[in-house]
């Protein structure tokens, strides 16, 4: 398997390694990094090329490491039915930076890449319709990002005196509890006090 | 009327449809009978589910994917199972392996049965659904006995499976399994050849091969485009390449191929079934059910009344859980609906950093509007119901 992904690799990286920043492979998957300018030019690559042949689009998602300056990370997961291999390509950009949309290579990229708009606010040029698909009408914010509190803002409920559903702030009877359970005997980042003696002869 | 006042129709199609399968709105715009567009809104069960995942330890997220799709729920978990255990390097013993497949191929069964006999329902039949969950019930009472729930299993965890199987359930599970042929047989004849079923159903919601790949469709809908392709044969996971099954193809792509799919596959797990159910009664009566690795399987109850040690696991394992290795990996199953992926990013703690969860209804449904277009009104719920959406796993 992981032969086979070796020559994959070398393959994409002989004949479209202008498209490509840096290929490797971990857990016996493949991983090909680009940006937002190559993405759809490397894309209509592997699906086209005869020994890649990826025309399946299994999915798109989005991935967001608040810390970094391009914030977000695409990732396209492709599959090859007739070289049974599948492939990772993953595009960094930012809050207000656009990626272009791969309707025009994969029709099926329509839906995942409204579902990456709508969960973490990665914005797609030239898609036919960006809207938010899974959240509520007239929802506001991006629920998957870090910094979205997993309660969220507002919460419904069918109010008798309206007669209709309303929307408010959400109120909790106890707080959320997010335990953090990472031992400070194993791996912190700072050195406790006496730790560094243990150094010293 | 002159020319000027023609205009197309648009009508509201659900949310609350019994043909909908779920809460799906459909807003169809007709042109007299003919579909000319169908823009569904999705998300009305929407529970945030991947969200939750990332604040849950690995093992508090697995009951999550037995509500993804509710009718084959450990399907979902054996795809979580697998990323988690590729991350970690996880090895699952033998019967443990066995265990899984036989669980899987239940919950396929089950599926399969929803799915066809509503699809039937859809189209005017009333007694398929009858004699159908006649037989889920029966499985239902096996998912019963192996972990306690009818439906919301938590069975399949990281590293195996969560108990060992009774023999009494495992012969138990081989004597259902030729009445249930029977069953298949019985439905088989009220639609196979059944004229009202076929004139609803042949040429119906065609799918070309090409289309059906670039629209990201897996499973029942490319088998019935004609692609021999399915992930237990072309990228074998667990014990299904020891396993002698057979994948049925489809010559036409239309709704009625993937019916005439969907009963051989059931008569096809139905197989893989018996050799689950010899082999766990034969050379894997005995054995552990999953990996003897303290680190991630909590130990039984037994051991943990003598052994110190057992219990600091316990302890551990359930409140702080186990740490992945940092790294992403994407794992996938062929549940009954189609390819149902899991991309795990992990960053070395307790808990997931990203739950991706690729369900194959998500990419089904989207092609509505392409499949439908130009197609009578009355077509859209056969067709909604050959593509066999669960809204639990499309919405999530």
């Amino acid at each position: 398997m992981s032969e086979a992904l070796q020559e994959l690799s070398s393959h994409i990286g002989e004949a479209a390694g202008g498209l490509v920043a840096s290929a490797d492979i971990a857990y016996g998957e493949l991983t090909l990094k680009t940006d937002g300018a190559r993405v759809i030019e490397l894309l209509t690559f592997l699906r086209d090329d005869v020994q890649c042949g990826f025309v399946n689009l299994v999915d798109i998602c989005g991935v967001d490491w608040p810390a970094r300056a391009e914030r977000f990370d695409v990732v396209y997961h492709l599959l090859s039915p007739r070289q049974n291999q599948r492939i990772r390509v993953k595009v960094a950009t930012g809050e207000d930076q656009p990626v272009p949309s791969a309707c025009s290579v994969y029709p099926g990229a329509d839906w995942f890449e409204r579902e990456a708009y709508d969960m973490y606010g990665i914005l797609f040029t030239g898609h036919p319709d960006l809207r938010r698909i899974l959240t509520d009408y007239g929802f506001e914010g991006h629920p998957l990002r870090k910094d979205f509190p997993t309660t969220g803002f507002v919460e419904v409920r069918y109010n008798d005196e309206v007669k209709r559903v309303v929307y408010e702030p959400v109120e909790l009877k106890q707080e959320f509890r997010n335990f953090d359970f990472l031992s400070p005997w194993e791996g912190t980042d700072y050195v406790l006090p006496g730790d560094e003696k243990a150094k010293t002869n | 009327m002159n020319e000027h006042n023609v205009r197309n129709f648009n009508i509201n199609f659900g949310p609350q449809h019994p043909a909908a399968h779920g809460v799906l709105r459909l807003v169809l715009e007709l042109d007299g009978e003919i579909v000319e567009r169908v823009d569904p809104h999705i998300g009305l069960l929407h529970r945030g589910t991947e969200k939750l995942i990332e604040t849950k330890t690995y093992l508090q997220a697995v009951p999550y994917f037995d509500r993804l799709d509710y009718v084959a729920p450990m399907n979902q978990e054996h795809a979580f199972a697998l990323a988690v255990e590729k991350l970690t390097g996880t090895e699952v013993p033998i019967r443990g392996q066995l265990i899984r497949v036989l669980y899987s191929e239940i919950g396929r069964i089950l599926s399969h049965l929803l799915n066809v006999t509503t699809q039937a329902m859809d189209v005017g039949a009333l007694t398929p659904p009858l004699w159908g969950f006649e037989e889920r019930e029966k499985l239902m009472v096996f998912y019963e006995r192996a972990c306690g729930a009818r439906m919301h299993a938590a069975y399949v965890r990281p590293g195996g499976v969560h108990q060992d199987l009774p023999h009494e359930l495992v012969e138990d599970i081989g004597k259902w399994i030729d009445p249930f042929l029977k069953t298949v047989d019985e439905i088989e004849v009220l639609l196979t050849d059944n004229r009202i079923f076929k004139q609803r159903n042949v040429d119906i919601g065609v799918v070309k091969l090409e289309d059906a790949w670039a629209w990201g469709f897996s499973g029942v809908m490319v088998r019935g485009s004609g692609a021999a392709w399915d992930l237990r044969r072309s990228q074998p996971y667990e014990c299904y390449s020891e396993l002698d099954f057979d994948i049925p193809i489809g010559k036409n792509g239309d709704c009625y191929d993937r019916y005439l799919i969907r009963m051989i596959e059931m008569r096809e797990s139905a197989k893989i079934m018996r050799q689950c159910v010899n082999r766990l009664l034969g050379d894997a009566k005995v054995g552990p059910v999953s990996s003897i690795d303290g680190k991630m399987v909590p130990p039984k109850r037994g051991q943990m009344k003598r052994s110190m040690e057992a219990l600091i696991h316990h302890f551990k394992l359930y409140t702080e859980g186990y740490h992945v290795p940092a790294g992403e990996v994407y794992a996938a199953v062929e549940a009954p609906k189609g390819e149902f992926g899991v991309y795990v990013v992990a960053d070395g703690t307790n808990k997931p950093y990203r739950c991706k969860i690729r369900a194959p209804g998500y990419a089904h449904l989207q092609a509505m509007d392409f499949i439908c277009r130009g197609h009578q009104l009355a077509d859209v719920s056969a067709i909604l119901g050959s593509l066999d959406i669960v809204f639990g796993e499309v919405d999530r």
